[in-house]
């Protein structure tokens, strides 16, 4: 039992085979790191007794290798760093012998190559790929907060220089065979894939000799007088570039992100030393991402919190997969244009229906421009394009629904605007199709008595703009039926986008926890400087400014949801508790400041530069307060989180990783803290009830921590 | 205690620091060689009782490498019985090496010190030695590391200095330098640049241009803006929360000049004044360094004032000139709005703005034009401070000396 077969053919070629048993893909785990060593002295012993002539390292699977063992890198922990260093140092021990064995070494490639595996096929000297649009190869690590331990970040500069490797390691850019050939990192392709081998074997015959020879049977920096191509940190081209690149790349992270930091680190502290130094510099940083938090956020909800969502984990089971080849969307404004673009490009008919012909038209317009674009960018042809376009009618006629397998209403926010589409609707639908209401707050089982068949009614709770924003929210009514659900699901994913599930109340999930933060960043204004409260936000990871957002969002809008949730629990005989930032919004208001659209909000829109906070958002701190950045930083945080568990314990939310993935994705909440819920697991249960204690007694009520929250510490759960 | 004196202080005119400055052409060993040999000239002194040379020299690589200060002792034909040591407290390196200077000849075990600076920014870039601070990504990001320039536009958003107040700031430099110049305030500490047939090479400050105008320097580009967009606002940023917008105010006509230059400044004891016959002009009666936050960068000449201030029983009252180096104009503001400092009293003959900022010989530079001033004027007290990298600050306070040598000690 091997995870490496050792080989050797009647050509005198040894033969790495990289064949994890029981297994569909190659991981580089414990047992592999053991298995690598084996294969590999055994290669070194023959290569002693002179019997060798070249190597080939391939694979059996549909993959080359799939890379890193991400469960055993997710439960390593502090206590585990011996471990994890120990790993990416043995490793990197087999790659070296590898590659210093001094005969040629060909990597043959006939699958994804990723993290581990394209660091596998780093170590050889030459490398055959099946020539496939569909065949990525490349360093991922980055996206899950970690870095290339097994030699790529000291291979790939040593290959590409400092700043040609920067995007395949700081952003983990991955690349095609094609693209590969063109940056060099790739040396022939081939067409077939059974051929792969031969060619390699034949390479390997006709590149025999004696000397070391860079990339025939050498590296290029195991030959005297390597350089590494565009310098390193000591020459001027590279020393120029160095005092800002990481300002530039905090740029893109807020500071929030360690592991772009210390890619770029580790790049050029290897820069300026032997190969050795370097691979041991960077399983040091490896191990340091490894076991620290922020990657085990990033993985927990980008790695399993997705792959569940994907894998259908919210939606019930007893439901056939279901297919769909038209549509319907209702509306041709922002939302529903957006829709049906979306749709037409995923190869799914859409008729996209206005109140007259020409509302529809300007609806298509949308795909128009965006493919237009996309043509002159040479992303898109004419005939791709018009093809899709062709999928989109626009129409006025109800009858024209008839066909549907599932219509999206995306009308205004108005009750009974939305009963009366849906009442149109159906009466031309057929019994088994689905009617879903995009609708950000209003609830779908109010919504659902307009409806006939209530069960085929469920919510569908889009982001703007629709062909950027991952996330679908969906609302499950009192009587929504699994079957809508699955659909709705299976549509969703369908469309590409990621969905989650929630239980209906009054903004759902996302809307709900993104007025908190709205709430805060205004009800800041009373104890901070108006661009403290921006700035808090921006270094703690947030896209955008609570005013801002709130500006763009428009005051107006915040008034009315906190007025009908006033009247709505009127009606449930409760009374709504204030929040500071209610009166702020009211004098805003009044002096007619409503956001962006109405030219002046918590900023003034100058025709002639750009947004500057107004002297009215100052205004508010009667009391000239100045309260730490921390807190400031961390209300919004806390908020948000406080809210998400309380979303839970109400049983809106199904799932910790819906949670998650819906703040982060649909509300902006920081990528760093792995959403709001792991926000409060990796903040420590018990820290983050005291400090929300602390934020009560100090800021107000709505820091106060649910009761399930201190059942779970009670009990030692998490999230 | 055993006084520090000041006999004497002379220094290079500054050329244009560009490859077409008058400069450029000169090597900085000759630069500073020639300089020790007009010292060793003016003074007779015999350069065997000389203890130490204390060069300062912020980028001592290449041409200005391997210690410098001995070399042009070396070089100019000095005793082989003296040392020379080459300091880099950044753009305070010249001031530093007079600081230490005082403080060997105040604790006794030296009598007769050099102290100086030297820079020729033509020839060795500045930043071109590198160093962890900007070069080490994982030291810069984890230092909130910045350029000094966008700290100087820094300052003057959170002081709400405009681009007109800068500008104007640097008018009055130019301003103030020509009427120098005109009047022969240097006449005494510049010593022409010639060339060994005697051919003078430069004699005067090249960056001079008394006509600027607020008008005409108001259509410069700021230097630092594009830098900032790329990232280094949002590093001022974390740290100065209050700040929506970073107001970027600085260009190369409100900033120092880079020039190529030296410096050298005697400096002994009661002793060596007796032994050698050597003029006091003026004593070092309190020196100080401090830090501020690295991040801004700038803001340490009050603080360091402060300090020297401080240690030497003074108040800002006491002292009748200062010279605060203009490396940024919102530099220079800041000081005088921290202190209270009126116009009048500082800078009076130009800065760096006009004349340009050797990095390693400008604290020495301006000490020179401060001990100049305080005599022409026949007042008493002056005060050099320079803003430094790292957000440190110095701080020099003289006297001028009206005993007779035989009263000294």
């Amino acid at each position: 039992m091997t995870s490496v077969k050792y080989q050797k053919d009647s050509n005198n070629i040894a033969h790495l085979v990289l064949d994890k048993e029981n297994s569909s893909a190659n991981l580089v785990d414990l047992a592999f790191a053991d298995d690598f060593a084996d294969a590999v002295k055994q290669l070194a012993d023959d290569i002693a007794n002179e019997s060798v002539d070249g190597v080939i390292i391939r694979s059996t699977k549909s993959t080359f290798f799939a890379g890193g063992d991400i469960n055993m890198l997710f439960k390593a922990g502090k206590d585990d760093a011996e471990q994890v260093m120990s790993l990416s140092t043995s490793l990197k021990a087999s790659m070296r012998t590898v590659e210093t064995c001094g005969k040629p070494v060909v990597a043959c490639i006939a699958g994804a190559a990723m993290g581990g595996g394209w660091e596998i096929a780093l170590t050889a000297h030459h490398r055959i790929a099946v020539n496939s649009k569909k065949l990525k190869m490349g360093l991922p690590e980055v996206t899950l907060g970690l870095l290339p331990g097994g030699g790529g970040v000291t291979r790939m500069v040593r290959l590409l220089g400092i700043q040609g490797a920067m995007p395949y390691l700081v952003q983990g850019k991955a690349f095609t065979s094609e693209q590969g050939v063109k940056i060099g990192l790739v040396h022939a392709l081939v067409d077939d894939e059974n051929t792969l081998v031969e060619q390699a074997i034949q390479w390997i015959k006709s590149n025999q000799s004696e000397e070391l020879v860079a990339g025939i049977n050498a590296q290029p920096w195991d030959i005297k007088g390597y350089k590494i191509p565009g310098g390193t940190p000591s020459d001027k081209q590279i020393a120029n570039i160095l005092p800002i690149t990481p300002a530039i790349i905090r740029n893109s992270t807020k500071g929030t992100l360690p592991a772009p930091d210390l890619i770029f680190a580790t790049m050029v502290e290897g820069a300026q030393v032997d190969f050795d130094g370097a691979a041991r510099i960077e399983s040091r940083y490896f191990t340091e991402l490894t076991v620290g938090q922020i990657s085990k956020n990033i993985i927990n909800t980008f790695w399993y919190n997705l792959n569940e969502i994907k894998a259908g984990g919210n939606r019930p089971d007893n439901v056939e997969k279901s297919k769909f080849s038209k549509i319907g969307v209702l509306g041709a404004g922002m939302m529903g244009a957006g829709i049906a673009y979306i749709a037409a490009i995923k190869g799914i008919s859409v008729v996209l229906k206005d109140i007259n012909l020409e509302n529809a038209e300007k609806g298509k317009d949308y795909s128009r421009k965006i493919l237009a674009k996309q043509i002159a960018r040479g992303r898109m042809t004419e005939e791709k394009s018009d093809a899709i376009l062709a999928l989109i009618t626009p129409s006025a006629e109800v009858a024209d629904l008839a066909e549907c397998e599932f219509v999206i209403e995306a009308v205004f926010e108005s009750r009974d605007l939305k009963a009366t589409v849906t009442q149109e609707s159906e009466a031309v639908m057929s019994e088994t199709a689905i009617f879903a209401s995009n609708t950000s707050t209003l609830p779908i089982t109010g919504l659902a008595q307009a409806s006939k068949r209530p069960a085929n009614f469920i919510g569908m709770h889009f982001f703007s703009p629709v062909d950027k924003m991952q996330l679908v929210e969906i609302i499950c009514g009192e009587q929504t039926s699994d079957e809508a659900l699955a659909q709705c699901y299976d549509l969703t994913l369908h469309l590409g986008k990621t969905p989650i599930v929630v239980n209906d109340s009054r903004g759902f999930y996302t809307s709900r926890v993104f007025t908190t933060y709205v709430k805060e960043g205004v009800a800041l204004l009373k104890d901070a400087a108006p661009a403290s409260i921006e700035n808090a936000a921006y270094v703690s990871g947030f896209p955008v400014g609570p005013l801002a957002v709130t500006d763009e969002v428009n005051l107006g809008l915040l008034e009315k949801i906190t007025k009908q949730t006033k009247a709505d629990l009127a009606l449930e005989g409760k009374t709504m508790i204030a929040h500071p930032a209610d009166d702020i919004i009211d004098d805003m208001i009044s002096k007619g400041r409503l956001g962006k659209s109405s030219g002046a909000g918590f900023y003034d829109y100058p025709s002639d530069s750009k947004k500057k906070l107004s002297k009215t958002s100052s205004e508010y701190n009667t009391e000239n307060n100045s309260i730490s950045f921390d807190d400031i930083k961390e209300r919004l945080l806390f908020v948000m989180a406080i809210e998400t568990a309380r979303c839970v314990e109400e049983g809106v939310i199904r799932s910790t990783g819906d949670g998650n993935i819906g703040a982060i994705f649909g509300i902006g909440y920081p990528q760093w803290t792995g959403g709001t819920l792991q926000f409060i697991n990796q903040y420590g249960l018990a820290e983050f009830i005291a400090r929300a204690e602390q934020l009560t007694s100090l800021y107000g009520e709505r820091f106060s921590v649910p009761a399930s929250l201190r059942d779970m510490l009670a009990s030692g759960k998490s999230f | 205690m055993t006084n520090a004196y000041i006999f004497d202080a002379i220094r290079t005119p500054r050329g244009r620091g560009k490859a077409t400055g008058a400069l450029h052409e000169v090597k900085p060993i000759t630069l500073l060689s020639n300089l020790l040999k007009t010292l060793e000239q003016r003074n007779s002194l015999d350069t065997q009782y000389v203890d130490d040379i204390v060069m300062g020299c912020v980028t001592p690589i290449g041409d200005q490498g391997a210690n410098i200060a001995k070399t042009a002792a070396i070089a100019a034909g000095w005793s082989d019985n003296l040392g020379g040591v080459t300091i880099n407290r950044f753009c305070a390196s010249g001031l530093e090496a007079v600081n230490v200077a005082a403080m060997k000849v105040r604790s006794g075990w030296e009598h007769l010190v050099v102290a100086g600076g030297i820079e020729s920014m033509s020839r060795e870039t500045m930043g071109s030695d590198g160093g962890a601070w900007a070069n080490d990504p994982h030291t810069n990001v984890n230092t909130s590391f910045m350029p000094q320039g966008i700290g100087a536009d820094l300052i003057a958003t959170l002081d709400g200095y405009s681009r007109e107040d800068v500008d104007t700031f640097a008018m009055r430099s130019h301003q103030k330098a020509a009427a120098a110049w005109q009047r022969g305030a240097f006449a005494n500490s510049v010593i022409p640049v010639v060339d060994q047939n005697g051919f003078e090479i430069l004699s005067t400050d090249q960056l001079i241009r008394p006509e600027s105008t607020v008008e005409s320097l108001s259509k410069l580009k700021p230097s630092f803006k594009k830098m900032g967009e790329m990232g280094f606002d949002n590093v001022a940023k974390e740290k100065y929360h209050q700040v929506e917008a970073i107001n970027h105010i600085h260009t190369p006509a409100n900033s120092s000049g880079m020039v190529d230059g030296a410096a050298a400044i005697l400096i002994g004891s009661a002793q060596a004044a007796k032994q050698h016959g050597l003029k006091p002009r003026a004593k070092v009666i309190a020196t100080a360094i401090v830090g501020e936050d690295p991040t801004i960068m700038l803001t340490g000449p009050a603080p360091a004032a402060v300090k020297a201030l401080k240690l030497a029983g003074l108040t800002t009252d006491d002292i009748d000139l200062y010279e605060v180096n203009e490396a940024f104009a919102s530099v220079v503001m800041r000081f005088q709005g921290d202190l209270n400092i009126p116009d009048e009293k500082v800078n009076v003959n130009g800065g760096s703005i006009a004349m340009g900022h050797p990095l390693g010989a400008t604290g020495a530079i301006i000490l020179g034009t401060l001990l100049d001033e305080l005599e022409a004027r026949n007042l008493k007290r002056g005060l050099a401070t320079l803003c430094i990298g790292g957000g440190m600050g110095i701080a020099t306070i003289i006297e001028l000396v009206s005993e007779s040598v035989s009263e000294l000690n």
